[in-house]
């Protein structure tokens, strides 16, 4: 008799758990034995027992938490399998943000694969999305609806470029996550030609800092001094979200707020945030790279977490493949993994 | 349309007033003709055509994407243009859709592969890992002989076709264009289509924006804008200096008016000569043109316009069948019940109304003081100075002799303490029981010409002293454009006696002025050291008997309101002072707004007696 999907993973307060290999996925609380896709702080919190994560994410969480952020730890490297507990696990490249990954989990000749968060669109800070075919494939939704498809990556940042040209007399403050979205645009600017320092928010330099030494070249990104915000005429100055609109803003030469996000792709959405300049730069799928990648991995049955997950169900119903939300709390909610600024401005801001 | 829809979408996003301008200047100096023309009556109004009704365009997204689906986004959209602009499956001018032409995929499918295959370039970015990616579904057939591209329709091609097109053909021509726009050329066609088309742009500033091409002011375009039609080819021949000014074919054309300065203090009026002034009263309602003349035919055309120039004949035919003269006349539209002049408020019942019934010309009959003339018999007044203007006003109005239109009276004075006396108590000076619809008086230069526009010195308005409350700071939202980070929109409230008897403050407007730049500040740092609770871009402040900030609001009057909790609504309420003293607990009742608005309605009841009155 062939072990079931629910025997492999279950769903527990704490998030996903692996009874066989006695471990959590992503866990929203301290546990005793965490596996962790990404570094993103909704997904890979502080005060577990033991970490498994790959070199990326483990780098990072020091970073964010100081290098005690767990007991102990362990490197995954990506493509090996592992054996934990009674499962085979092998982690495989996401897309998402540096060092972000898919776990597969199998016993038995049956696998499921969690995703975490991915995206399919190239990005110049991280390894591309791996299609691992699979049984049961566990997908966010975060941009879940078919309104939501994102434009290519240059068109956005060349559109930041030509409003730098139009108005060269004032400073560009471009709203981004401080983990993986600021670096990615400082990336994409670097791509189409941008050679001018990119200004930095104090929050943005550790991490961008770390990206710099896994290799990834940004150029110079010099930290904005207060005393200097008057002069930055023309210049572009990477912030986290939260800070378009902070007093600190205020102090630059009549500036022009851009946001980040896959957000931007509705009107709405940025007319809240009092956006003048929406760049539809995202990190997580689309509608139509959710739909693909659950085709790619054959899975006959998809779970979904978190996001939009009525419209993602509902679409496999149509396909024959058998869905269920999931219904995880705690993920998209901290204001670095994309949450719905409608439903979170409030936590944005406060974790500024 | 692309073009056209790009604009759009630019001064969406843009809050500056210039920035939009310079947006507009840029689009109308670089697009031909009669593509602009058209863009520029979309703008102002001047498209007339059959509307693409909601349930159509559902019906036509309905056919290519899963009505759930469609739904789940409408719902999280909101706005119905801006979700079909946005999920629109746009297939033929992607390669590889050999899938979407299979006629099962009309469903979500569809739009998974049609759009995916739109972003060829993440598919095929050298990073992204090949042969995992899925790719090979599109490389299907692209565009060739056998799949022409969609021919995208200019926006003169859809104004046309819209103005043309039987009912029943609308449905595929929106879907033809739908195909081959892009999202946001979607976007403005399904607006314009749908009668929405609300840009952040006054008719007004793509005015002055296609004046600025040839160095003309805006009130040059509206001199002769109601002649035209569009794509007004001419007017842009003339202010481009490739012809001559359009003549205008308007019979009874609308003129700019001539606009006043406040008088902000007494002070103000001390370095102003009294003798070389006559005084008005100030009227309580909305300022309108009387314009009569003959057309070609030599039939009489009468009209009646709004001070922006809009064509309100329609809804006042009782002020329209009044216009038996050849000329034009400035004016306020006031609503008269036994000779005595209604408050604003019911004024407005007469304004809000869609149809224009029996029952609401005999309930709310439509006057009009009159207080100038643009000409008569074909003669151009407006140079003439005030004092002779007003004779010849006097003239016609005496000529006409209809009980819907008379003259407004001058208010004698000798000395500025005898016109403040009047300002201060116009029953007495002469406006008797009117008083209530006076809100000021008007001082014109008697030696000034009629100038389009708000030239400084010949005229000028002196508000009577608003009313006030001390009211409480409740919320705070931040501000738009340059103001975005600071909270600079502040709900505020009144006490009055709560459900459980203990007194509670109820909101009663909102006010985002009045204030300094330096006041600003610390009204910001205010709000944001007293934030209570967050919702959203809106923050509650810490209000009570002990602890909130005291605003004193001036404002011109209040009003009935459905909308608010309290049943009142001001108008132009403003921030006078900030009453950093002023313990809450002392503001002001909510009863004090409902002795203000009492006082605003006492009228003479549609239909009653006027004995009870009197």
């Amino acid at each position: 008799m062939p072990i079931s999907a629910s025997e492999l993973l279950t769903l527990t307060r704490e998030g996903l758990y692996c009874p066989l290999g006695r471990f959590h996925v992503d866990p929203t609380w301290p546990v005793e034995r965490a596996l962790i896709t990404h570094g993103h702080a909704d997904h890979a919190r502080s005060g577990h027992g033991h970490v498994l994560a790959t070199p990326e994410t483990l780098r990072i969480m020091a970073v964010r938490y100081g290098a005690d952020f767990c007991r102990t730890r362990q490197e995954a490297r990506l493509g090996d399998e592992m054996r934990v507990g009674d499962v085979t696990l092998r982690f495989a490249p996401a897309g998402h943000v540096l060092g972000s990954a898919q776990v597969a989990i199998e016993k038995d000749g049956k696998r499921i694969v969690v995703s975490g968060d991915y995206k399919r669109a190239s990005d110049p800070t991280c390894l591309p999305f791996e299609v691992v075919p699979c049984d049961v494939f566990i997908t966010e939704a975060t941009f879940g609806l078919p309104v939501f498809t994102h434009p290519d990556t240059r068109g956005e940042v060349r559109k930041l470029i030509d409003s730098v040209k139009l108005f060269p007399e004032r400073a560009h403050i471009v709203g981004a996550y401080a983990l993986g979205k600021a670096q990615r645009v400082m990336a994409l600017l670097r791509e189409e030609g941008w050679d001018r320092p990119i200004h930095l928010h104090g929050a943005m330099e550790k991490l961008t800092e770390l990206y710099k030494q896994e290799g990834i070249a940004l150029g110079d990104t010099p930290k904005v001094a207060a005393a200097d915000r008057k002069d930055l005429h023309g210049a572009i100055v990477i912030c986290p979200p939260s800070s378009i609109q902070d007093v600190w803003s205020r102090k630059f030469p009549d500036p022009v707020t851009a946001f980040a996000s896959g957000w931007m792709r509705v009107r709405a959405r940025a007319r809240q945030k009092g956006v003048e300049l929406p760049l539809v730069i995202s990190d997580h799928s689309d509608w139509p790279d959710l739909c693909r990648t659950i085709r790619d991995t054959g899975a006959e049955e998809v779970w979904v977490t978190h996001g939009q997950e009525d419209a993602l169900v509902h679409w496999c119903g149509t396909q024959g493949i058998k869905a269920k939300p999931l219904h995880l709390l705690g993920y998209g909610d901290d204001g670095e993994a994309e949450p719905d600024p409608a439903q979170a401005a409030e936590t944005a801001e406060a974790s500024a | 349309m692309n073009r056209f829809a790009h604009l759009l979408d630019r001064l969406a996003y843009e809050p500056g007033r210039n920035a939009k301008l310079r947006l507009l200047q840029d689009f109308f100096a670089s697009t031909p003709d009669p593509e602009r023309g058209f863009a520029l009556a979309a703008m102002t109004g001047g498209l007339t055509f059959r509307e693409a009704k909601a349930g159509m365009i559902r019906g036509l997204v309905e056919e290519r994407i899963d009505p759930v689906l469609f739904r789940l986004s409408h719902n999280y959209v909101g706005d119905l243009a801006e979700t079909v602009a946005l999920i629109w499956p746009t297939p033929t001018v992607i390669p590889g859709r050999r899938e979407a032409a299979k006629p099962e995929s009309t469903t979500g499918g569809n739009v998974s592969h049609s759009s995916v295959a739109s972003r060829v370039d993440s598919g095929f970015s050298p990073l992204a890992s090949p042969g995992m990616t899925g790719e090979g579904s599109r490389s299907g057939a692209g565009i060739g002989h056998n799949n022409p591209p969609p021919h995208v329709p200019t926006l003169s091609e859809v104004v046309e076709t819209l103005a043309t097109t039987a009912k029943k053909d609308l449905p595929n021509h929106l879907a033809d264009w739908l195909d081959a726009l892009d999202e946001t050329g979607r976007w403005a066609l399904l607006k314009l289509v749908t009668g929405n088309l609300r840009v952040g742009v006054s008719a007004r500033l793509a005015k002055t924006a296609v004046g600025a091409l040839g160095g003309h002011e805006a009130d040059a375009i509206e001199e002769v804008w109601h002649g035209l039609e569009p794509p007004y080819a001419g007017l842009f021949a003339w202010v481009e200096g490739r012809a001559e000014q359009p003549e205008t074919l308007n019979p009874a054309p609308f003129r700019p008016p001539m606009l006043s300065h406040p008088i902000e203090e007494e002070a103000d009026l001390q370095k102003l000569d009294p003798q070389a002034f006559s005084a008005e009263w100030k009227w309580d309602g909305i300022r309108v043109q009387l314009a009569g003349g003959r057309d070609r035919e030599g039939d009489h055309v009468a009209k009646v316009y709004s001070r922006t120039g809009e064509d309100i004949t329609g809804a006042f035919p009782d002020l329209a069948e009044a216009v038996t003269f050849e000329g034009a006349i400035d004016g306020e539209l006031l609503i008269l019940r036994d000779a005595r002049v209604q408050s604003f408020n019911i004024l407005q019942q007469r304004l809000n109304r869609k149809a224009v019934t029996p029952k609401l010309l005999e309930e709310f009959p439509a006057h009009v003081r009159a207080y100038d003339i643009f000409g008569k018999d074909g003669e151009d007044l407006r140079s003439l100075p005030f004092a002779e203007r007003r004779q010849a006003l006097k003239k016609l109005i005496e000529q006409l002799d209809h009980a819907r239109i008379d003259l407004s009276p001058i208010v004698p004075f000798a000395t500025w303490d005898e016109l403040a006396a009047a300002r201060a108590d116009p029953a007495s000076a002469g406006a008797g029981a009117d008083a209530d619809a006076i809100e000021g008086v008007m001082l014109k230069r008697i030696d000034s010409a009629y100038q389009p526009g708000r030239p400084k010195g010949p005229w000028w308005k002196w508000k009577r002293e608003p009313f006030v409350v001390d009211a409480v700071m409740m919320y705070a939202q931040r501000g738009h454009g340059k103001r975005s980070s600071f909270y600079s929109d502040y709900t505020f409230g009144c006490w009055r006696e709560g459900p459980g008897g203990a007194d509670e403050l109820v909101p009663v407007g909102k006010a985002y002025h009045g204030f300094t730049d330096a006041e600003l500040q610390k009204l910001d740092r205010y709000v944001r050291n007293n934030t209570q609770k967050r919702f959203g871009p809106v923050r509650e402040v810490a209000h009570g008997r002990d602890a909130g900030l005291v605003l004193e609001i001036a404002f011109e009057g209040v009003q009935r309101s459905t909308r608010h909790k309290s049943g009142v609504a001001m108008r132009f309420p403003r921030v006078s002072r900030i009453r950093w003293d002023k313990p809450p607990a002392e503001a002001d009742r909510v009863e004090a707004l409902e002795r203000i608005l009492e006082r605003g309605e006492r009228g003479i009841a549609p239909g009653a007696t006027v004995e009870t009155e009197s």
